[in-house]
C-alpha cells in the first residue's frame, strides 16, 4: 500500500523534530495540532457510531433475547436458558423453513452465476453499442423485489397465469408454481434470478475485460477455439471474482423474505409452508406468534448458519488466491526464460 | 511486437486515442474481431427478458380483471384502462401519495447521509494517519459481511421505546452508515487524491476540514455519485424492514403495494397500475443515470 511509504499528512512528528519551521506560534498552533490528531475520529466517528447502535447491537443483543421468555406486547419474561433454541429446533416448520430456503438459494444462485457468465461472454466480444446492452441488462435490477414478485407471482399464477397457458399449448398439464413445493421454489428463485442476473453479469463483464488478452493469443496459436478459450482462459482467470459473487449472494440469499412474503396476499409462506424461508420464519415467530425469545433464537442460528457459510467460502477464497499466486508466479517465470 | 494495451493509450493519448486502438485491435482477428448476427440475437432475447416481465405489468395494468381472466397471455397492445386502474390505486385507502413522498424522502435523506458520512470516514481512512487505522478499516471490511438485517428483534425494541412505530425516522435511522459506502469511498480516495494536494491544502494553513471540504470533497464527487445512486436504488427497494416497522399507517412504496396485494388481491389490474406506478420513478432515474449505474459495477468488480 503507497500509504505506508509516503509522507503521512498532518502526523505529528514523532520524535519532537518539527519538518519545516512553524506557521503559527503559541495557541493557534496547538490547535491546529488537535486538529490533526482529533479530526480522523472525528470523520470516522458517525460511520462507528451509528452502524454500532442501528446493526452491531441489534445483532449481539438477539444474542440475549433468544435466552429469555420475551413478548412482544409483554416484554422480557423469565430467564429461559436454551429452552427457545430447543423448541426451534424441534419444531418441523424450522426444518422446513430451512430446507425451502437453501433450496430456494441453490435454484437461484446456480442458474444465475451460469446464465450471467454467458451473456457476460457474449458482452465481452467486440459489439456495437455496447452501452446500450450493458444498460439493457441492468434494467431489472431498479425493479423492487416486492413489484418483481407481483409480476411473477401471476406469471406463475396457478390458474390463468402466462406459464400454465405456455406449458398447455404444448400439452404439457398444469404445474402448481404455488401449491407445490419444488415448483413454487423453482417460481421464487425466477423473481430472484430476474433481478440480479443482470446486476452479476456487469461484474463478470469487468473480469473479464480484465484478462490480459495475451492469454488469448496464446490460446489462440496453442489452436484454441473460442469454447476451449472460454473453459481454459476465463473461467479460470475469473474464479475470485466467482467467490466474491458467491459470497455475497449466499449472505443475501439466505436471508430471502420479500419474495415469498409477495407470493401470496397472506404471507405464511404457502398452505403447507412449502416456501416460507427461515426469514419468513423469524418474522411469523416474533410479529404473528408475538414471541420474540423464540423469533430471536431462530435468528440467531440463521446467523450462525451465514456466519459458518461465510468461513468455508472464505477459505476457499484463500486457497484459491493463493492457486491465483502460483499462477502469477508460472507466468513471471516464462517471462523471464 | 504486441499493440500497447487500450488502458496505456487511454492514459497517455486521451479517450478518443484509445477507441481507436480498440477499434484497431478488433480488426487483428482472434476474439476481437466483430462478432456475427447470432451474438446480437444472444443479446435481442436477453433484452427481451429483462423488459418482457415489465411491459406485461403495464398491459395488465392497462386492462381490467375479466379481461385478464379471459386472456392470460395478453396481447401486445395495451388496453385502454390505464388512467382508470391509477386513478383506483391513487383512490385506495392505503394514502398513496403518502407512501409516494415518504419513499423520496427516505431514499433521499439515505443517499445524501450515506455519501456524507461515507466520504468523511473514506477520506480519513485512505489519507490521513491516525492511531488504530488499521484494525478499524479492517472492522469496517469485516461489517460489509454481517446480516445486520438479522438484529431486526433488537431493533424493534430500541424503536417501541423510543416511540417511533409508524414513524419514518425509524426507517432513515438505520441507513444512515453503511459499512460498504466507508469501504468504497476509502478505496476511490486512496487512488485518486494525491498527498500532495492533501499537504499542499495544510501547507497553505488550511483546517481538516476545510482540506475535507475544498480537497476531498471534489476529488470524491464521481464516486459519491455512484454511491448515491447505488443508496438510492437499495433505499427505494427496500421492504423488510420498512414492513416491519411502518405497518399500513404510514408505508413506503413497497409496503404500499403489499397493502394493495392484501387489501384487492383478486383486482390484478389494480395491482399491476401499483406496480407501474412504484417502478416509473426509478426507470426515469435509470434513463438519467444507468450509464453510471453500469460504471459503478463494473469499477466496483475490479477492486473488490
Amino acid at each position: 500500500m503507497t500509504s505506508t511509504q509516503l509522507p503521512a499528512v498532518g502526523r505529528p512528528p514523532a520524535d519532537g523534530r518539527e519538518l519545516r519551521p512553524p506557521r503559527r506560534v503559541g495557541f493557534s498552533q496547538t490547535l491546529g495540532r488537535w486538529d490533526v490528531k482529533l479530526s480522523p475520529y472525528l470523520y470516522i466517528s458517525p460511520f462507528f457510531i451509528l452502524f454500532v447502535v442501528t446493526g452491531l447491537f441489534p445483532l449481539l443483543y438477539t444474542g440475549w433475547v433468544s435466552i429469555n421468555e420475551w413478548d412482544l406486547l409483554k416484554g422480557q419474561g423469565d430467564f429461559a436458558g436454551f429452552d427457545n433454541y430447543a423448541n426451534v429446533l424441534q419444531s418441523a416448520i424450522f426444518w422446513k423453513s430451512l430446507r425451502n430456503t437453501i433450496s430456494i438459494f441453490l435454484l437461484s444462485s446456480v442458474p444465475q452465476i451460469i446464465i450471467a457468465l454467458f451473456i457476460a461472454a457474449v458482452l465481452d466480444a467486440n459489439i456495437r453499442a455496447r452501452t446500450f446492452w450493458r444498460m439493457g441488462v441492468l434494467v431489472p435490477y431498479v425493479v423492487a423485489p416486492v413489484a418483481v414478485a407481483l409480476i411473477f407471482g401471476q406469471v406463475f399464477a396457478d390458474v390463468g397465469g402466462i406459464a400454465n397457458t405456455v406449458l398447455d399449448k404444448f400439452g404439457v398439464d398444469p404445474v402448481g408454481w404455488h401449491s407445490q413445493v419444488l415448483p413454487s421454489h423453482f417460481a421464487i428463485a425466477t423473481m430472484v434470478n430476474y433481478r440480479w442476473t443482470g446486476y452479476n453479469t456487469l461484474i463478470f463483464l469487468a473480469a473479464m475485460q480484465a484478462v490480459p488478452r495475451d492469454l488469448y493469443e496464446a490460446a489462440l496459436i496453442d489452436g484454441a477455439g473460442r469454447i476451449r478459450q472460454f473453459f481454459s482462459v476465463t473461467i479460470p482467470m475469473l474464479r475470485p471474482t466467482m467467490i466474491f459473487v458467491i459470497i455475497t449472494s449466499t449472505i443475501g440469499g439466505l436471508q430471502i423474505f420479500d419474495e415469498p412474503r409477495m407470493m401470496d396476499q397472506f404471507g405464511r409462506g404457502g398452505s403447507d409452508q412449502q416456501y416460507l424461508t427461515v426469514t419468513n420464519y423469524v418474522y411469523q415467530l416474533g410479529w404473528t406468534n408475538k414471541n420474540f425469545g423464540r423469533a430471536a433464537a431462530a435468528a440467531w442460528l440463521l446467523f450462525l448458519l451465514i456466519m459458518v457459510v461465510s468461513m468455508v467460502n472464505y477459505f476457499l477464497t484463500r486457497r484459491i488466491s493463493s492457486a491465483e499466486q502460483m499462477t502469477k508466479n508460472v507466468k513471471r517465470k516464462k517471462v523471464r526464460s | 511486437m504486441s499493440a500497447p494495451s487500450v488502458a496505456s493509450v487511454e492514459q497517455f493519448a486521451g479517450k478518443g486515442a484509445a477507441r481507436a486502438a480498440a477499434r484497431k485491435r478488433g480488426r487483428v482477428g482472434g476474439s476481437d474481431r466483430r462478432p456475427r448476427w447470432l451474438t446480437y440475437v444472444i443479446l435481442g432475447i436477453t433484452l427481451l427478458v429483462a423488459f418482457y416481465p415489465l411491459y406485461y405489468a403495464f398491459l395488465l395494468a392497462s386492462s381490467t380483471a375479466p379481461d385478464i381472466a379471459r386472456n392470460p397471455i395478453p396481447s401486445l397492445i395495451p388496453g385502454t384502462h390505464l388512467w382508470e386502474n391509477i386513478q383506483r390505486v391513487l383512490d385506495a385507502d392505503i394514502g398513496f401519495w403518502n407512501a409516494v413522498r415518504n419513499s423520496i424522502v427516505v431514499a433521499v435523506v439515505q443517499s445524501a447521509s450515506v455519501v456524507l458520512f461515507s466520504t468523511l470516514a473514506g477520506f480519513a481512512f485512505a489519507k490521513l494517519r491516525f492511531r488504530g487505522r488499521g484494525p478499524l478499516l479492517v472492522f469496517v471490511i469485516a461489517t460489509t459481511a454481517v446480516p445486520t438485517q438479522l438484529g431486526v428483534i433488537p431493533l424493534f425494541l430500541v424503536m417501541k421505546q423510543l416511540h417511533w412505530i409508524g414513524d419514518l425516522k425509524a426507517v432513515i435511522v438505520p441507513g444512515l452508515v453503511t459499512a460498504f459506502g466507508v469501504f468504497w469511498m476509502t478505496q476511490y480516495l486512496e487512488g485518486a487524491l494525491p498527498y500532495e494536494l492533501v499537504e499542499a491544502a495544510r501547507v497553505d494553513g488550511a483546517s481538516m476540514i476545510r482540506t475535507f471540504w475544498s480537497i476531498a470533497l471534489p476529488a470524491a464527487r464521481p464516486a459519491a455519485t455512484m454511491l448515491a445512486l447505488f443508496t438510492f436504488v437499495a433505499s427505494w427497494t427496500n421492504f423488510f424492514w420498512p414492513f416491519i416497522i411502518l405497518g399500513s399507517s404510514n408505508p413506503t412504496l413497497p409496503v404500499a403495494l403489499q397493502l394493495l396485494q392484501a387489501t384487492f388481491f383478486k383486482d390484478l389490474a389494480l395491482i399491476m397500475a401499483g406496480v407501474v406506478l412504484s417502478v416509473i420513478p426509478l426507470l426515469l432515474l435509470f434513463v438519467v443515470a444507468g450509464k453510471q449505474l453500469v460504471a459503478g459495477i463494473m469499477q466496483g468488480a475490479i477492486k473488490g
